[in-house]
């Protein structure tokens, strides 16, 4: 721990110090927690507070990676390194195998967050999760700034925000019958930045493309898609060749890139510190549905 | 908005410290507003949020930019206008990054404000200078000593609207400050504001030559907190053993917790409750390399010089100030369910530090009126949102610290064995 002057602990600490405290409790108090990875910054963040919180134990619960089939490879590709390096158990989640075996159907418009939210489910039910680490943070939208640490799911991985738990202190409620579960998030108290600004101080390596590269995209919507094999160009649009990096990772066919200079974390820190746009708003095509996409999505059982 | 906007001094320290506080008051209050300045002065507020807030002020038929949509997060209280829940916000300044618990003020959200309150830096209240001090003032006031956050902030909002007139203020501040007296609060600061025309929120305001104290932020950035941890009184409640099952290391075991008060250092003796068994701290680790020394809120693991049994639910102390080993338990209670009332003879679960037990109510002494503070002591039970004063006895005993000396030692809560609800929040006088 850093430290100026005796006993200051700068909001850095404090907030590692409160996520390594939530992170023990899950494992005190259940029987089958799972740390939701998919290789984006906030996943990986709190994988990092998770080893952290055991040492020198390893980590003590499994990870899961709702695969939606629509990746970025660098993110696929650090995921597998990082799992190797922990010594971790990934469960795959696979949206194309549940398409493919008609549990779940492929949307019209062919995105795919809509649609993980089954697969998660029934990965929950199949391996009996009952405490799901979220990376989610209370800054990143509003029906998120209303949801609690230690969040109640019914048994149908439901939200109801009429009815969540009053937490107090740090004394979190983790109690549910059979079936239910917990969906736990550590870095509800972080913002964007201060994500950025732990990720610095820990020096910790993330997928290439959360910095400035060039790329091949289409404007859509004032918002900047790579082509891939996703997103193909439609008539009318032009493919450019632009400097660009992912302020968020998500499904591949929706998450926009945004146009930046910045290739290291430091860069990164300034343009996030500048910045006047919110991450998802700037990039999940998504979340533009309506007001309340994120609140129908999670009442639905989605992170 | 026009008022001028702080600019970052520079890149944003990674060396700031955090303050978290709560907010009380009616959207009537303009409390909404003034969050919503609060986060705009300091740059926090983000163009697509303002832009969207606009979108729906407007298709409401809003006559300005209605800033409590940007709190009120929940499609039902967009579309009945009211605030339900607590809604966490952040900002930051070079100085400091804030939490804000931003609570609805109307009488059935006395949970909510507690909820906020319990992790409280600081409270902020807020009152209309046309119509001063209300019964919610005074209730949000109270709950403010009985959760006994540190710092107490009153803005007098609404200035413009009595023309900046000093003895409005006055008349206001002198009765806020008369009835705190009766109150435990020890650190109150009033500032006349317009959260509406941003004045003396991020700066001094001309309008109010008269007032000699500090713009709203400057106070927010400024107000000492640092002491207002518990350095003394060491506690630190063991939450999860670390065994590693490896063949790298070995022979390791741990104990993995958060410092709750007091500062440990290896080579210290320590009690370990409730076995009594003494032993010296060895080492205390964390990923990052051992320590010198712990202190709140740090998350540690602390070895222990002899293997002694220890278990979650255990506190380590030290053996000349240990906190009480009880099981008779007197404590005032928020009441939080609206399924059912607290009442005599009925089992929760009770949750306390990092130990869990059952706890059966054994008496109920009085009802508290939170706006008079008159006491019923011939309330049957205590209903959603009241609070009283009430004895209980544990299964096992708990490890405790009265409430006023360690919000950490001396809180607990209440859950529904049944529903698994939590259903009361309580604060500790005294534990035998």
């Amino acid at each position: 721990m850093s430290q100026t002057k005796p006993y200051r602990v700068s909001h850095l600490d404090a907030l590692e110090a409160e996520s390594i405290f939530v992170m023990r409790e899950v494992m005190a108090e259940f029987e089958r927690p799972v740390l939701l990875f998919s290789g984006g910054k906030d996943s990986i963040v709190m994988l990092r507070l998770a080893e952290k919180a055991f040492a020198p134990a390893r980590v003590p619960f499994p990870v899961m990676h709702v695969d939606t089939g629509h990746n970025f490879p660098e993110v696929l590709e650090y995921r597998d390194s990082r799992v190797a390096e922990l010594g971790l158990n990934l469960v795959i989640a696979s949206v194309q195998e549940a398409i493919d075996s008609g549990t779940v159907r492929e949307l019209p418009d062919g995105t795919r967050n809509r649609i993980q939210t089954p697969v998660l489910l029934a990965a929950v039910e199949k391996y009996r999760f009952d405490a799901l680490f979220g990376g989610a943070r209370r800054d990143e939208e509003k029906a998120r700034a209303k949801e609690r640490m230690f969040s109640f799911r019914d048994e149908f991985g439901q939200w109801d925000p009429k009815n969540q738990r009053p937490e107090l202190w740090s004394l979190y409620n983790g109690r549910h019958h059979p079936g239910e579960s917990i969906r736990v998030f550590p870095l509800s108290n972080w913002t964007e930045l201060d994500v950025w600004h732990y990720i610095a101080k820990e020096q910790i390596p993330l997928p290439s493309i959360y910095y400035a590269h060039e790329r091949e995209v289409v404007e859509r919507a004032g918002m900047f898609y790579a082509v891939n094999e996703f997103i193909v160009p439609k008539a009318g649009e032009t493919v450019e060749t632009r400097t660009v990096r992912y302020r968020t990772v998500g499904d591949a066919s929706q998450t926009a890139a945004v146009l930046s200079e910045a290739d290291t974390v430091d860069k990164v820190i300034d343009e996030v510190a500048a910045t006047r746009i919110t991450e998802r708003g700037a990039t999940r095509g998504d979340d533009k549905v309506s007001e309340a996409a994120m609140e129908d999505r999670k009442r639905e059982g989605y992170f | 908005m026009s008022q001028a906007v702080v600019e970052p001094e520079a890149p944003p320290a990674r060396q700031m410290d955090l303050l978290r506080f709560a907010t009380a008051g009616s959207v009537d209050d303009g409390k909404s507003t003034l969050i919503g300045r609060l986060l705009f002065d300091t740059k926090s507020l983000f163009s697509d949020q303002l832009e969207a807030v606009e979108a729906v002020s407007a298709a409401r038929g809003d006559e300005y930019t209605n800033l409590a949509l940007l709190t009120d997060g929940l499609r039902a209280e967009r579309e009945q206008g009211i605030t339900i829940d607590v809604a966490y916000r952040y900002f930051a300044t070079p100085r400091r990054k804030f939490i804000i618990a931003d609570t609805p003020g109307h009488i059935q959200y006395t949970r909510n404000m507690v909820t906020g309150a319990s992790t409280a830096d600081l409270a902020l209240i807020l009152v209309d200078a046309r119509k001063g001090l209300v019964e919610q003032s005074r209730r949000h006031a109270f709950l403010t000593s009985l959760l006994r956050v540190p710092h107490l902030v009153l803005c007098v909002n609404k200035m413009d609207l009595v023309g900046w007139d000093k003895a409005v203020y006055d008349k206001i501040a002198d009765e806020f400050t008369s009835f705190a007296a009766k109150l435990d609060i020890t650190d109150l600061t009033i500032i006349p504001v317009s959260a509406l025309e941003g004045d003396n929120i991020a700066t001094r305001s001309e309008k109010s030559p008269w007032y000699e104290g500090p713009s709203l932020l400057h106070h927010l950035e400024h107000v000492h907190i640092a002491s207002d941890r518990n350095l003394v009184d060491v506690r630190f409640p063991v939450q999860y053993v670390i065994r590693p099952q490896s063949t790298t290391v070995t022979d390791y075991r741990g104990y993995a917790g958060q410092v709750a008060s007091g500062v440990l250092k290896p080579g210290d003796e320590v009690l370990v409750l409730p076995s009594g068994l003494t032993s010296k701290i060895a080492a205390i680790d964390t990923a990052d390399g051992p320590v010198d020394e712990a202190f709140p809120p740090m998350s540690v693991t602390v070895r222990l010089t002899d293997e002694i049994d220890i278990s979650r639910g255990d506190m380590i102390c030290r053996p000349h100030n240990a906190p009480a080993v009880a099981q008779d338990v007197e404590a005032m209670i928020c009441w939080m369910d609206e399924t059912a009332p607290l009442r005599v003879g009925t089992k929760y679960t009770i949750k306390h530090t990092t130990r869990t037990a059952r706890a059966v109510v054994r008496g109920l002494q009085y009802r508290l009126d939170v706006n008079t503070l008159h006491r019923d002591e011939g309330a049957p039970e205590l209903g959603l949102n009241e609070i009283g004063r009430v004895r209980l006895r544990t299964t096992i005993p708990l490890l405790a610290d009265e409430y006023r000396r360690n919000r950490t030692t001396g809180g607990f809560i209440l859950i529904d064995e049944s529903t698994n609800r939590t259903v009361g929040a309580g604060m500790i006088i005294e534990a035998s």
